[in-house]
């Protein structure tokens, strides 16, 4: 059944102090709106149970992105265009401005915005991974200050997460120490454009004379949580890419991603192209290391 | 328990569609689309899918390309809207048209608006774009009629069209 308007209350508190006053008094009443991508999917639907709304779309200090000599830091409700556009973005954290290519098309990329995909916290949203292997951190802020907490222990189980009901992302802070990193982004899906993913591979990795000197891998759309592969990283480190070790990492993979079932695909398929994904990482990795 | 819901009260909302000044009364959440659609009766921008997935509600809000299904119009309190009604001035519409003619662009037509806006939302960023450009540019809208591969020789050509003039 669609939505009745008349049932739902929106506010507009249009600065950034006086929208967590409305969240510290009655912290459990509202839901943060920003482009509205997802939450209006849910409204449309008749699924909406939180009635009152609070208009974030307009805060002027959540639309920012600041550039310092060692992080860049995106304000929350940053949009996918945003982020394709901005150049810091686009040369040194390529994982993550494409990935704001493959979030819906045009018009979703004009509305729908990193902290929104990070609060929804949807296992296949695209941009999750590429924060896990930038070591993003999140400013989260509320009435009663602010806190920084490391994106790798933002997401607790399926759709849950650290975030208290008074609290907002303010921010999310990316190290900027990985510009010589090769990368390797890459999602399957139903289709190319506007598909939701059935797997999706953030990977950064380093290379000389041969040798792994570091790898960073996360997964998405596999498990509950968008997923760092630690141990296939550690069985990578140091070692020469040859055959066997390929195989290896496939096995490794399949092991330490618990896959899931759902309706976009099932928990085999996603562990055997995962492990393709990877092995394709580990190819690209050798070419451009070869005379490095 | 929430307390009984009491029913929202409508606000006004003030924004320029097609380059006049509108206001309205309105519930905050409801979808700009309807409002469009319902107190303006600009019919142009269809309901497709509901869920921002379709692309036939596509509207430009302060020259975005927008799914207005997606938008409460709360949001949109003083914004600047073009619909597909507002186009037909734009030095874009003409090679436009009678691309998507010639090339048989249109079939039924419930895409064709919001094609037309993203075409000119592309366009206007990349004049001269390359056919991956269109692709992707036009990616948010589905058409169940042409197979798409009309529409996209219609905006190559429009775009043409445009450079020769």
């Amino acid at each position: 059944m669609r939505a009745d308007p008349a049932e739902y209350r929106l506010v507009s508190p249009g600065n950034l102090q006086a929208a967590l006053s409305l969240l510290a008094g009655e912290p459990a009443q509202w839901l943060p709106i920003a482009g509205g991508t997802d939450v209006m999917v849910l409204y449309s639907a008749g699924k909406l149970s939180n009635r009152n709304l609070i208009n974030i779309w307009n805060i002027p200090e959540l639309r920012q992105i600041e550039v310092s000599s060692d992080a860049i830091s995106i304000g929350a409700a940053c949009t996918y265009t945003a982020l394709r556009q901005h150049e810091i973005v686009s040369r040194e954290f390529p994982l993550l401005a494409t990935a704001a290519s493959w979030t819906g098309g045009i018009a979703n990329q004009n509305r729908g915005t990193l902290g929104g995909n990070i609060a929804n916290a949807s296992p296949a949203a695209d941009s999750l991974p590429a924060l896990l292997v930038y070591d993003a951190e999140l400013t989260l802020i509320s009435a009663r200050g602010e806190r920084r907490v490391a994106y790798r222990n933002f997401h607790t189980s399926y759709k849950q997460t650290v975030l208290a009901a008074d609290e907002l992302i303010l921010d999310i802070s990316l190290p900027r120490r990985f510009s010589g990193y090769i990368s390797h982004a890459r999602k399957v899906g139903a289709r190319n454009a506007q598909a939701i993913s059935k797997v999706c591979l953030a990977a950064l990795g380093q290379i000389s004379h041969g040798t792994i000197r570091e790898v960073r891998l996360a997964v998405g759309s596999i498990a509950p949580v968008p997923l760092r592969l630690n141990e296939t990283e550690r069985l990578l480190t140091g070692k020469r890419i040859e055959p066997a070790l390929v195989g290896a990492a496939r096995t490794i993979v399949s092991m330490e991603i618990r896959p899931i079932d759902d309706i976009r695909s099932t928990a085999r398929y996603r562990s055997v192209v995962a492990g393709n994904l990877v092995a394709e990482f580990l190819e690209k990795l050798a070419a451009e290391g070869a005379d490095a | 328990m929430s307390p009984p819901l009491e029913k929202a009260a409508k606000c006004e909302v003030s924004f320029i569609v097609n380059g006049e000044a509108k206001k309205v009364l309105a519930h905050p959440m409801e979808r700009l689309l309807d409002v469009l659609r319902n107190d303006l009766g600009l019919t142009g921008a269809k309901e497709g899918c509901g869920e921002g997935e379709c692309g036939s509600c596509s509207v430009l809000l302060d020259g975005m390309l927008v799914n207005s299904c997606l938008i409460p119009v709360a949001q949109a309190n003083g914004a600047s809207i073009v619909t597909i009604e507002g186009m037909s001035a734009h030095d874009l519409m003409k090679p436009l048209q009678e691309a998507f003619l010639e090339c048989g662009g249109a079939q039924c037509g419930i895409c064709t608006p919001g094609m037309i806006l993203a075409a000119v939302h592309l366009l206007e960023k990349k004049p001269e774009p390359a056919l991956a450009d269109i692709q992707e540019g036009l990616a948010g809208n589905l058409c169940r009629c042409t197979g798409y591969m009309q529409i996209f020789e219609a905006v190559t050509r429009a775009a043409r069209q445009r450079a020769a003039q």
